[in-house]
């Protein structure tokens, strides 16, 4: 285990007193196990509905791992124990349809990864596996999820095309429409825009600043500028412990413990 | 100075020996294409074979092979899915699914003349089912299930694992994720591994010649319906292949052309075996290529 | 209600889907090793009826000079003595091995070490080639090029253990070359690097830093070679003769365990003492398909330490 000279146990965790209808995800007590390792310590953190919540911290953090535990990705590959709330319903619990919570928790990785099929397909294929028959309604599915992530233009005389052969931005673009053409309530995104050059960054980023309207989104970052620039809240993560979460203005101009501090101004280490 | 020497003189000897092994190939190819070529006529390969008289063909140990080869794969490739995505993505790793692999390991490696003899046991003797087609189709779909198990599973494996990632994260089961998304993108690989094991099907004999069985009855074109028995398709007559009449009319032959028969079908069969070399080769290349390429539709 | 929480916690077309996808690859999965454990249980139970059946002595079997099934000694038993068979097998297995070996490395070599890439592509086309020839053609070529090239050349009637052993030397050597290529590939580039960088010769670099790295992947690829030759049926029948009596020399006619099978197999009647004699050749064989398996399995481990 690695030795911090930070004392973890020092922390500051904005408590979300929002009505629970206001809050999209809340885990309680979260912890994750690779083998024997633990990874993740019982965390405790609320998201509010609308919003952008960016996950901060070195490599190693705990924050990717924590992420992924929030959709079930991590099944089968860590033990996750503790709870996670959505509407209500304990969703990390045994008896949970983790299909349908993917559904409606969505997310997109650290590289794209659009399927080898067209790009049209790529976004209607996990509507139509869903029982979504009309062309009709696939087709304007297809324009709509585009346009929200702003790929439309680019690719609306070639939807035939093999999404592999875009670039890289745009394939990001494209698994950002794919996730929310199934019309999620919550996107999770895992480094979205680490494989990608700073043109497609910044365009990444407007379409999920556009986004936020009409779903909560909860994205990892190694880039603080960007977790500064487009998130409303930030949970900065240390050795698989939270150790602050608040306003992102907060976090960014005037941070409770001295870790934040010294990740945020580069002193970290 | 010495060890310069002895540097040319070591690679010069790997180039030598690189240079004998092309050699080989080309004498085995050029011996067998020369002797054999002269001998294929329409006649050759249309013809039934005679056992006493010169001038017989190998019409039915040619419809023999190529009806076992399919009837092979078609028993045989859906078993290796199913095993093969079931290592691929389901095997636990666990001490269960080690015994398995195992298993499958020592089954690849199991002398084919072994593999038929227990075919000729248990499906010929045992089950009564003679020296028969069906019989030749499932020796051979043991020798073959390993191979293509292990090449379906190499090549669901090379998909990335964020393929796998993406299907699931879009609320899809694991098997439609598996079955139309994985499958799709590890074809090429898949059908390279299909023809080339085709290739070894179509060439193997020992595990044949107890249970497709040594005899080529007439058969007849015209007769289409699998339960006649002189039908083409029938499953249950004996049937020779080309390799077992290779080795048939040169252990055992008294046929007065028994060489010009066997290099004729030795050419037969190596022409056979590049075909399916060539094939896997532009049909993987192909399928790759319609995978990552635009459409222009 | 909410109806999303409803979806959340009730089964759906994926739990379903999940489920025939189980039940599909593991049964699939399953038919696999119940065929493997069948192969061995049935040429099991045949091959030891020869001893428990027929109560041949199982030294007496696996060292009897004499094999004449048809006939019976003086205490009624029929004189089953598996031992030339056993010796051409191995004789025509080591002999192959040690023919193909300094080939299928050389050639190994020089397609990871010294050819350029076309070089490379070319030989591994080769290399499929002659792994693609099927074995009655070896057999065919063995007995129209090599039988009567040893007639000629060293007498006798061509027909024995080096002819068998030449045939099975081309047919092993694919798949010992590409086995070496595998391991040879898997060396770290850095240690060839180093080596170069310290100024030796690109022979000093294969002989003491490649070869040495790569020596359990060569081993097991030799062992994979030999487990084929010890397997192969036809091609060795057509040229070594048939004549099951110990082999006098590399030229004269002998037999191996699975020329006899072949030959032997249709010609007995089942349950036979004859016909129970040859199922234990095929036990022999089967088990030794199985040791060399463990002998790969142990270099493979011990590999491994090493590394």
């Amino acid at each position: 285990m690695t030795i911090s000279k930070y004392d973890l146990s020092q922390t500051a965790i904005l408590p979300l007193k929002q009505k629970d209808r206001e809050l999209a995800l809340k885990t309680q007590n979260l912890q994750v196990f690779y083998g024997k390792n633990q990874a993740i310590f019982g965390e405790n953190l609320a998201f509010e509905r609308f919003k952008i919540t960016s996950l901060i911290g070195a490599s190693g953090s705990g924050k990717s791992t924590f992420l992924r535990s929030l959709n079930r990705m991590n099944d089968g590959i860590a033990r996750v124990t503790g709870k996670i709330f959505y509407r209500g319903l304990d969703i990390n619990s045994q008896n949970i349809n983790v299909y349908e919570v993917r559904k409606h928790i969505g997310m997109v990785f650290q590289r794209p990864n659009p399927f080898s099929k067209s790009i049209r397909d790529n976004i209607t294929f996990a509507l139509r596996q869903n029982g979504l028959k009309d062309k009709e309604q696939l087709a304007a599915s297809v324009e709509s999820s585009l346009k929200d992530a702003a790929l439309w233009d680019e690719v609306k005389d070639e939807l035939d095309k093999s999404a592999w052969a875009l670039s890289g931005g745009q394939q990001q673009r494209l698994c950002i429409a794919r996730t929310i053409a199934m019309k999620p309530d919550i996107l999770l995104l895992d480094e979205p825009a680490s494989a990608l050059d700073p043109i497609s960054t910044s365009k990444i980023e407007e379409t999920l600043v556009e986004l936020k309207q009409k779903y909560t989104i909860i994205i990892v970052t190694h880039n603080m500028q960007q977790a500064s620039r487009i998130s409303d809240y930030t949970a900065f993560f240390h050795l698989g412990h939270i150790i602050e979460y608040d306003k992102t203005k907060h976090i960014f101009t005037n941070p409770r413990i001295q870790a934040t501090n010294d990740y945020i101004s580069g002193n970290f280490g | 100075m010495k060890t310069k020497v002895e540097n040319q003189v070591a690679l010069a000897i790997i180039r030598l020996i690189a240079i004998l092994v092309v050699v080989i190939l080309a004498f085995l190819l050029g011996d067998i294409l020369l002797a054999g070529v002269p001998h294929i006529s329409w006649h050759f390969l249309t013809a039934p074979s005679q056992s006493f008289t010169s001038g017989g063909g190998i019409g039915i140990q040619l419809f023999n092979s190529i009806y076992l080869l399919v009837l092979t794969l078609i028993i045989s490739f859906p078993i290796s899915l199913g095993a093969g995505i079931f290592l691929a993505e389901y095997a636990p790793k666990n001490f269960l699914t080690a015994i398995v692999r195992m298993a499958i390991e020592v089954l690849s490696s199991l002398p084919s003349v072994v593999v038929g003899l227990f075919g000729f046991l248990l499906f010929v003797v045992q089950l009564k089912m003679g020296f028969s087609i069906l019989s030749g189709a499932i020796a051979l779909t043991f020798f073959n299930l390993p191979l293509l198990t292990r090449n379906i599973e190499e090549s669901l494996a090379a998909v990335p694992t964020l393929q796998r990632e993406a299907g699931m994260a879009l609320g899809l089961s694991k098997w439609r994720t598996v079955t139309r998304i994985i499958l799709p993108e590890a074809l090429p690989g898949i059908i390279t591994g299909v023809v080339l094991g085709a290739g070894r099907v179509f060439g193997e004999a020992a595990a044949l010649i107890y249970t497709a069985g040594q005899s080529a009855t007439n058969i007849d074109f015209t007769q289409w319906n699998p339960l006649n028995s002189a039908s083409p398709l029938n499953m249950m007559r004996p049937a020779e292949t080309l390799a077992v009449h290779i080795w048939k009319i040169n252990s055992e032959g008294v046929m007065p052309d028994a060489n010009a028969v066997s290099a004729g079908s030795s050419a037969v069969l190596i022409i056979a075996v590049l075909l399916f070399n060539l094939l896997a080769r532009v049909l993987g290349n192909a399928l790759y290529r319609k995978l990552t390429a635009s459409k222009t539709n | 209600m909410d109806p999303i929480k409803n979806k959340i916690q009730n089964t759906s077309k994926e739990t379903r889907q999940d489920l025939y996808g189980r039940i599909i690859s593991y049964s699939c999965i399953i038919l696999i090793v119940v065929v493997v454990l069948s192969i061995f249980f049935f040429v099991a139970s045949k091959g030891i009826a020869t001893f428990t059946i027929n109560h041949v002595n199982l030294w007496n079997f696996l060292s009897g000079k004499n094999w004449n099934p048809a006939v019976t000694d003086d205490s009624g038993h029929a004189e089953l003595g598996a031992l030339p068979m056993i010796v051409g097998s191995f004789g025509v297995t080591f002999l192959a091995a040690l023919f193909a070996t300094p080939f299928a490395v050389g050639t190994a070599l020089y397609m990871t070490e010294i050819a350029s890439h076309r070089d490379e592509k070319f030989l591994q086309s080769v290399v499929e080639l002659l792994v693609g020839i099927p074995s009655v053609v070896y057999g065919f070529i063995g007995l129209s090029v090599v039988v009567p090239f040893i007639r000629h050349h060293f007498g006798g009637s061509g027909y024995g253990i080096l002819s068998g052993a030449i045939v099975l030397f081309v047919m092993v050597l694919p798949t010992i070359t590409s086995m070496t290529v595998d391991s040879l590939r898997a060396v770290p580039r850095f240690y060839k690097e180093a080596s170069l960088a310290l100024g030796a010769t690109k022979w000093q670099t294969i002989y003491k830093v490649i070869l040495r790295a790569a020596t359990s992947g060569i081993l097991t690829a030799i062992i994979f070679g030999m487990a084929r030759a010890f397997g192969e049926a036809l091609a060795v029948q057509m040229v070594i003769g048939n004549n099951a009596v110990m082999p006098k020399g590399l030229f004269s006619s002998a037999s191996t365990l699975t020329s006899v099978l072949t030959m032997g197999i249709g010609n007995t009647v089942m349950g036979t003492v004859s016909n129970n004699a040859l199922w234990s050749l095929a036990l022999i064989l089967l088990l030794m398909s199985l040791v060399f398996n463990i002998i790969v399995r142990l270099i493979g481990r011990k590999g491994r330490m090493q590394s």
